[in-house]
């Protein structure tokens, strides 16, 4: 199954939810952003948030900006 | 003066309030950018030095496979500080909005109170970055219905400045001169104007110049001017020394403020003596008045 995390193919060999996606992905949870099919999934549902084939996500953070 | 006023006058001199933007209530009417720093510790100092409560800050894709990379949240307090997020790099309402939403996703799991305000930037033109007033305005109008308290970044135009405020703006944010370009204050007659015009019968309304600052003498001009506050970035990290560019943004802006609060003396053409006329022992070379 492939997702796309901000532009990227991403393979997954099984169903998982948000929380096992940024997990694998070494993403700090407490630190983003994640959108999903241009709809923002709230931090406490990413446990519940199973990812589906040709899923699009932006993962955001906070850098540097005046 | 007599004696209560003037020491109501010290009594204000050392209080020169807070800046007050929506429901925040912020110590120090500088507020700084945290962009274009050599590095995160000396960024992290400068914003300690510049006594600043308020940071901006942007909001980008995080990288992937980058496990050990340093993240901004990693060199910013979020218990100390109240960030302010950005739309920078956006050219339409849709982008701005959907940014603006991001960000106060990310705050909002931080816990930070500045989840519900944004500083809006809608771009028009690469070059310049000056704002694209429709776009902005359009922008303004959804955040507002969504719930966000909106600073919006515009150009010193006072059209624009009163449309955003009727549009709900919490604060209207006029640049100085282009964003990074350290011009300073191009155009005080319409910052004049925009606060006399945003200010009519509504005296608390924050206005903030933002963008175009170079050093500490455009930061005086803009509070002498009567702004609210001021917003900067690159005038610190691209100084030659940024720590002491941070110290003296926050001198000029304490400075600015007390200047504007004690009112500056009217210009004129011809001098006169501080010393008195009366008892001087030289001769006058020219008849008087000449």
């Amino acid at each position: 199954m492939v997702v796309h995390v901000n532009g990227e193919a991403v393979e997954l060999s099984e169903a998982v939810t948000l929380t096992q996606l940024l997990e694998q992905l070494g993403i700090t949870t407490g630190h983003v952003a994640v959108e999903l099919n241009l709809e923002i999934i709230p931090f406490e549902k990413h446990s519940e948030c199973i990812l589906a084939e040709g899923d699009k996500l932006e993962v955001v953070t906070l850098v540097g900006g005046g | 003066m007599t004696m209560a006023t003037e020491i109501e006058s010290k009594r204000h001199a050392n209080d020169q309030g807070t800046l007050r933007v929506g429901p925040f209530e912020l110590s120090s009417r500088l507020i700084v950018g945290s962009g274009r720093y050599e590095n995160a510790t000396m960024m992290k100092q400068c914003l300690e030095l510049s006594g600043a409560q308020c940071i901006t800050v942007a909001v980008r894709r995080e990288r992937l496979h980058d496990a050990d990379g340093e993240n901004l949240l990693d060199f910013i307090d979020s218990e100390k500080y109240i960030l302010l997020p950005n739309t920078a790099g956006c050219y339409c309402a849709a982008d701005a909005v959907r940014v603006a939403r991001m960000g106060r996703e990310i705050l909002r799991a931080l816990g930070n109170p500045g989840a519900d305000w944004v500083k809006l930037e809608c771009l028009g033109d690469s070059k310049t970055l000056l704002p694209d007033p429709v776009a902005t305005l359009e922008a303004t109008q959804k955040l507002v219905d969504d719930g966000f308290h909106v600073l919006c970044y515009t150009s010193d135009d006072p059209v624009t400045a009163r449309r955003l405020k009727a549009a709900g703006a919490a604060a209207v944010m006029p640049a100085g001169s282009p964003i990074g370009s350290g011009q300073g204050i191009l155009n005080p007659n319409n910052l004049r104007i925009i606060l006399e015009y945003l200010k009519d019968e509504d005296p608390g309304y924050p206005v903030i110049v933002d963008a175009g600052v170079g050093t500490a003498s455009d930061v005086a001009q803009a509070m002498e001017l009567g702004v609210d506050g001021v917003l900067l970035n690159t005038a610190i990290a691209h100084a030659r020394d940024p720590f002491m560019m941070a110290q003296a943004m926050k001198h000029a802006t304490k400075a600015g403020r007390q200047a504007y609060l004690a009112g500056r003396i009217p210009k004129r053409l011809y001098a006169t003596a501080s010393s008195p006329q009366e008892g001087v022992i030289t001769t006058h070379p020219y008849p008087r008045g000449k």
